[in-house]
């Protein structure tokens, strides 16, 4: 007879054979046991975060810059509640989470017990599936559905609750084994004609445009590489969503920088007159599209998404191709390569006044600023950022806010992975403790969190993780004072009524880093900038970096409301010279 | 400025929308039924009525009966939707005109009157396969099966005979001929 484990060692059990060197947690009454097991397991790290929400985002930095599934091990009632936060995140950028939750004993459950919720049905709606594990017998089986289920077709997280009694109990281990068709879940069936379909419109298409997401990004780095290829082998150009920044390098003259709200001009007006627009791995998101009456309303739309689900669901396609980013673009282009000898050269002539036309919209410069001697300009900031570590393979998070267009406007990707931002939810404090999930991921590697001061603060003792490990982290505040996305919008849709977007009483970051035991700067002027960012890299330790930036620069160019809804409103630069006119249509 | 403060709160232009009966398959298990209906509530699609039960007790299978109204778009996201939920199996979608394909619910009536309007109301219902469950001198309860606006207007004209209280399941429905749908 094989030997008998306890629940809490099945978990263990299952963790290493799923290769799982990592997880993020925080104990409590109803993981104990689990907790019990851990050092007995020596193939898996356990990192202490100081918050659930915390190990939920370095769980999501981890599994976004490895391409592996992040794990996160919480108690119950207030654990699990406070991850809920991370796995909705998770769930809209698509995301592989495994989230373990401690439950009360399965007697008490329903009875109102001490740190008892409804873990399940809490989050239910922010998961792509989970389980309670009512019976011990079940739960190898449940822990590597779970796997299967968070990595398989559109990645997101799942959550097995596990009550305390079951942790106890005795069972056989069940090893993995692989499912043939998980439930029929996967979509990996596209055809050969969809393929010739979209040759047959990139043939014959004058003003095409490359639209790609995070899709590319999930389906791994060999996914990026075909997609170079394929804007490459095509000539066309190609925009990226927040999400996609990275599949394609930002610095190739045949990208055209992020579209969107706060897309450079060329991109979204490329997206706007367009006659075929190809989306890879995207989702038609509204920060994307604008109004959906008049997005690109010339254009034949190609949808490439493994989530049928994603297809016509904001924008109705003409050829919707479902299946995984790589194997649709591996047959494209092995077809593109067989029917389209010297595409690239061939078809020059024939988008020659396309590329025209977006050199004279790339001729406005829309992501100018106005520099200042005096004060540090927010973007000046990023732009030295990146000069001074574009040769170092970064790792960039972000909060939410400003500071993050600013980063994805201005720091330029080259490789996938490299960019970990929350998108989709929007969630401020992301960027702190998912820079330690990548710094555990990539111990020797530069991990920058570029931050706001608003954002930063919610999620801040997550630093204290990073001084326990000594995860040489480094938090980049651009610190305005204010929330600044908000008080850009108050500005300019609310009659520049700031209520509440002030920050008072801001802590001082410099003493508040040695206040955790790592190391603060602070820098006031464009003049010592270069300097304090080059002692921030010298130190091999966490360090906060408290960067003063000009309290009133909004972030352009943007799509903003009613009226200059189907035109761009430019930078400060333009809209002293009035160039702004009817023709700057730029509805996405 | 005026119309609104935000370039995203735009709603695009409406379709019209139909109903539809969507019939789900799915692992009968605990919580099954609030994922289904936890994802129409949570995504805003309308449930008209909903019938539920286990179908298949080897292999666990339930099988959900929703009648929704929604536009051609609402309705594909609803079938594409389910579909992404892991114990769901299959998702057939019927529209309420079609004729190859039969709708039914069922109704209890009771009947609190004198014989003479017992009997009315018994004569009332001849159409719809009444069968009297219960009967006493001063009551009876009757059960009919049919669709749900004939069940609806049962429910209206059958007051006068003494109805004092419906009881009805959601629609159920099955192809007509010899095909399953797969």
């Amino acid at each position: 007879m094989s030997k008998l484990y306890s629940g809490a060692e099945i978990v263990f059990k299952c963790l290493e054979d799923q290769n799982v060197s990592h997880i993020f947690g925080y104990p409590g009454g109803a993981v104990l046991p689990i907790y019990d097991e851990l050092k007995k397991f020596n193939s898996v790290k356990h990192i202490l975060v100081r918050h659930e929400q915390g190990a939920g985002h370095a769980a999501e930095g981890y599994a976004r810059s490895t391409g592996k599934p992040g794990v996160l091990l919480v108690t119950s009632g207030p654990g699990a509640t406070n991850a809920v936060t991370a796995l909705t995140d998770a769930y809209m950028d698509s995301v592989p989470l495994v989230c373990i939750t401690g439950q009360v004993p399965t007697h008490l459950i329903g009875t109102d017990a001490f740190q008892e919720c409804d873990t399940t049905g809490i989050t239910r709606p922010c998961t792509k599936h989970n389980w309670l594990v009512k019976d011990v017998k079940d739960l190898a089986e449940i822990m590597h559905k779970a796997f299967e289920v968070a990595t398989t077709g559109r990645p997101g997280p799942v959550l097995v609750d596990i009550p305390k009694d079951i942790q106890f109990q005795k069972a056989k281990y069940k090893f993995y084994k692989k499912a043939k068709k998980l439930n029929g879940k996967s979509h990996d069936n596209f055809s050969q004609k969809n393929i010739d379909d979209l040759i047959e419109l990139i043939s014959k298409s004058k003003r095409p445009i490359f639209y790609t997401g995070g899709g590319v990004i999930n389906s791994g780095t060999k996914a990026s590489e075909l997609l170079r290829e394929l804007v490459n082998a095509t000539g066309f150009p190609i925009t990226s969503t927040l999400q996609g920044l990275g599949c394609f390098p930002a610095d190739d003259h045949q990208f055209l920088g992020m579209l969107g709200m706060h897309g450079t001009y060329e991109a979204n007006n490329a997206m706007y007159s367009c006659d075929l627009m190809i989306n890879v791995g995207a989702r038609f998101d509204d920060r994307i599209t604008g109004k959906i009456d008049e997005f690109s309303p010339k254009s034949k739309k190609v949808h490439i998404d493994i989530d049928p689900s994603s297809i016509n669901k904001n924008v109705k396609v003409d050829l919707a191709i479902v299946g995984d980013i790589k194997s649709v673009l591996t047959s494209t282009l092995k077809t593109f390569k067989k029917t389209k000898k010297n595409f690239s050269q061939s078809n020059k002539h024939q988008i020659s006044k396309w590329w025209e036309q977006i050199q004279k919209w790339r001729s406005k410069r829309s992501l100018d600023y106005i520099g200042s001697e005096e004060t540090i300009k927010p973007q000046y900031a990023i732009e030295r950022l990146y000069e001074l570590t574009k040769d170092k393979d970064t790792y960039i998070t972000t909060e939410v806010g400003q500071h993050q267009m600013w980063a994805a406007q201005h720091y330029k990707f080259n490789k996938p992975n490299r960019w970990m931002t929350s998108g989709g939810l929007g969630t401020m404090g992301y960027g702190l403790p998912a820079a330690v999930g990548v710094q555990i991921a990539h111990p020797k590697k530069l991990v920058i969190d570029i931050a706001g001061e608003a954002s930063v603060l919610m999620t801040m003792q997550e630093m204290s993780t990073a001084v326990q490990y000594n995860l040489p982290i480094k938090i980049f505040i651009l610190n305005n004072e204010y929330m600044g996305m908000v008080r850009q919008w108050q500005e300019l849709l609310h009659d520049k009524n700031y209520s509440e977007s002030y920050t008072a009483a801001l802590p001082d970051f410099v003493k508040m880093a040695e206040a955790y035991g790592c190391v603060g700067i602070r820098a006031k002027t464009p003049e010592e900038l270069d300097d304090k960012i080059i002692e921030m890299l010298n130190i091999n330790r966490p360090v906060i970096f408290d960067c003063l930036v000009d309290k009133q620069e909004n972030c352009f160019p943007m799509i903003p409301s009613g009226k200059p809804h189907n035109q761009m409103l430019l930078g400060p630069k333009d809209q002293k010279e009035k160039k702004i006119s009817g023709k700057g249509r730029t509805l996405v | 400025m005026v119309n609104s403060k935000s370039a995203y709160s735009f709603a695009g232009k409406k379709q019209k929308p139909d109903t539809h009966i969507i019939v789900v398959w799915v692992d009968n298990e605990a919580g099954v039924l609030a994922r289904v209906v936890g994802l129409f509530s949570g995504r805003g699609y309308n449930i008209e009525s909903l019938a539920v039960a286990e179908v298949d007790q080897k292999k666990n299978i339930s099988r959900i009966t929703i009648v929704t109204t929604g536009t051609p778009q609402v309705v594909d996201q609803i079938k594409l939707q389910l579909k992404k939920l892991v114990p769901v199996h299959k998702v057939a979608d019927f529209k309420r005109e079609d004729k190859n394909v039969i709708f039914k619910e069922m109704a209890l009536f009771k009947f609190v009157a004198n014989n003479v309007k017992l009997n009315k109301a018994f004569q009332a219902c001849k159409n719809f396969n009444p069968v009297i469950l219960d009967k006493t001198n001063k009551s009876n309860v009757i059960q009919i099966t049919a669709l749900r606006r004939e069940i609806d207007k049962m429910s209206k004209n059958l007051k006068k005979f003494g109805l004092v209280s419906v009881s009805r399941t959601g629609a159920v429905a099955m192809t007509r001929g010899s095909e399953i749908f797969r």
